[in-house]
C-alpha cells in the first residue's frame, strides 16, 4: 500500500475510534457531572435564602437571579457572580436584601486559589471559625461600596478584613462583589 | 539492555526503583510539583496517570505493527488523550471534590512526558504482556513518589496526612511547603536521598 495513504488511513481510523469512544463516555458521564453542579448550586442557594417559602428563578441580562419570597413578599435576592482571582476564576453566590442595601450572605461556589493561603476565603483551619472570611459579609452595607482593610479590625459598616498573606484573593472577592452588585442592582431597578 | 535477559518480574520492578520516572528519569515533573500539596491529591494524580499509561501501553503495543513510524507520535498522543479524557470525566462524575482540587492537571496528563516516553521507548517495541508490566511498574513508581511527596508536604505544610491531624496542636504549619518552593525543596531532598541510597548500594 502507498505509504502516505497508509499514514492517513491509520491516523484517521484511530481518531474516529477515539471520537466514538469519547462521545459515548461523555453521554454517560455528562448527566452525572451536571447533577453535581446543580445540586451544589441549589444547596448553596437554600443556605443563602433560608427563610423562604418559594424561590423563583429570573433571568436578568447575563445573570440568573434567585428571588426568595415569603407570603408573596420578596425577602432576599441571590445571584451567582464570577471573576478572576489570584490563580483562576472565583465563582460565588451572594444573597442581597431586597433593596440591595446590604449583603445577607456569601458563599464561594468554586475557586482554585493557593492552597493554605487563598483557600482561606472558603476554609481557614487556623482560625476558630473556619469560615470567618465569608461570615464577615453577613449584613455588610454597600455604601457606596465594600472596602477591605489589612491587618486591622474593620471599623465601618462597609469594611471587611483581608486575609493576611492572601490580599489578592481577598481583594478579588471584594472587587467581584462591588462590580457585580452594582450591575445587578442597576438592571434590577431598571426593570 | 537485551530483551531476552530481562525477566518479567524485572520488567515490572524496574519502574518502581531502578528506572523510577520521577526520581531517576526526572520525567513528568510538572504535575509532580504542582499537585502534591496533599497526599490525597498525589494519590489521585498517580492513579489517574497509572490508568492512562497502562491503557495506552496496551493499545499502542497492540497497534505497534500497524502504526507507520512517521505518524507514531501523533497516534500515541491521540490514544493517550482519549484515555486522559476518560479519566478526567470519570473523576468529575464520581469524585467531584478531587476533580476540582486537581483542576487542569488531569487534562494535562496528556503532555506528561513519562507517558509518551513509555510508548516511544517500550510499548511500541514490545509485546502486550511486557508492555503492561512495564507500564504498571512505571505507574506504580510514579504514584508512590507522588504520594510520598504529597505526604511530606501536607505533613509540614498543613500538619495533616490524608486530611487527618497528626502534628501536635501548637505546631505552626510551614506555609512554604504547600507553595511551589516547597515542592522543589521536598523533591530535591527526595532525589538526593534516592541517589545517596543508590550509591550506598553500589559500594557494597
Amino acid at each position: 500500500m502507498n505509504k502516505s495513504l497508509k499514514m492517513i488511513l491509520v491516523l484517521t481510523i484511530i481518531t474516529v475510534i477515539s471520537g466514538v469512544v469519547l462521545s459515548y463516555w461523555d453521554n454517560f458521564t455528562r448527566p452525572i457531572i451536571n447533577e453535581h453542579k446543580t445540586s451544589k448550586l441549589n444547596k448553596l442557594i437554600l443556605e443563602i435564602l433560608p427563610e423562604n417559602n418559594s424561590i423563583e428563578e429570573m433571568k436578568l441580562g447575563e445573570y440568573n437571579l434567585y428571588v426568595g419570597k415569603k407570603d408573596g413578599e420578596i425577602v432576599g435576592i441571590a445571584f451567582k457572580a464570577e471573576g478572576g482571582g489570584y490563580s483562576d476564576i472565583i465563582s460565588l453566590i451572594v444573597g442581597m436584601s431586597p433593596d440591595f442595601s446590604k449583603i445577607t450572605s456569601l458563599k464561594i461556589l468554586s475557586q482554585v486559589e493557593t492552597p493554605g493561603l487563598g483557600t482561606k476565603i472558603v476554609d481557614d483551619p487556623s482560625n476558630e471559625n473556619p469560615t470567618w472570611f465569608t461570615d464577615q459579609f453577613k449584613n455588610l452595607k454597600i455604601d457606596p461600596e465594600i472596602i477591605y482593610v489589612k491587618n486591622a479590625k474593620p471599623t465601618k459598616e462597609n469594611e471587611i478584613q483581608a486575609i493576611t498573606g492572601a490580599t489578592i484573593s481577598s481583594k478579588s472577592v471584594v472587587n467581584l462583589l462591588n462590580t457585580n452588585i452594582s450591575k445587578v442592582k442597576k438592571l434590577y431597578i431598571e426593570k | 539492555m537485551s530483551k531476552k535477559k530481562v525477566t518479567l518480574i524485572q520488567e515490572f520492578l524496574k519502574g518502581i526503583w531502578k528506572e523510577n520516572p520521577i526520581l531517576i528519569s526526572l520525567l513528568g515533573l510538572c504535575p509532580t510539583l504542582a499537585v502534591t500539596v496533599s497526599a490525597e491529591n498525589g494519590l489521585a494524580m498517580g492513579l489517574a496517570a497509572t490508568f492512562v499509561v497502562i491503557s495506552s501501553s496496551i493499545i499502542v503495543s497492540m497497534l505497534r505493527k500497524i502504526i507507520p513510524s512517521e505518524v507514531r507520535i501523533a497516534s500515541f498522543i491521540v490514544i493517550i488523550a482519549t484515555f486522559v479524557t476518560i479519566a478526567d470525566r470519570f473523576l468529575a462524575a464520581y469524585f467531584p471534590d478531587i476533580s476540582s482540587s486537581l483542576g487542569p492537571f488531569i487534562p494535562l496528563i496528556i503532555v506528561n512526558c513519562m507517558i509518551l516516553g513509555r510508548q516511544e521507548a517500550f510499548a511500541s517495541k514490545n509485546g502486550i504482556g511486557r508492555s503492561f508490566l512495564d507500564a504498571f511498574g512505571v505507574g506504580l513508581g510514579f504514584t508512590l513518589v507522588l504520594v510520598l511527596l504529597g505526604t511530606i508536604r501536607e505533613l509540614f505544610g498543613s500538619g495533616t496526612i490524608f486530611g487527618i491531624q497528626v502534628m501536635w496542636d501548637s505546631f505552626h504549619p510551614w506555609a512554604v511547603m504547600i507553595l511551589p518552593p516547597g515542592a522543589f525543596l521536598a523533591l530535591g531532598l527526595m532525589i538526593g536521598a534516592s541517589n545517596w541510597l543508590n550509591e550506598l548500594g553500589e559500594k557494597k
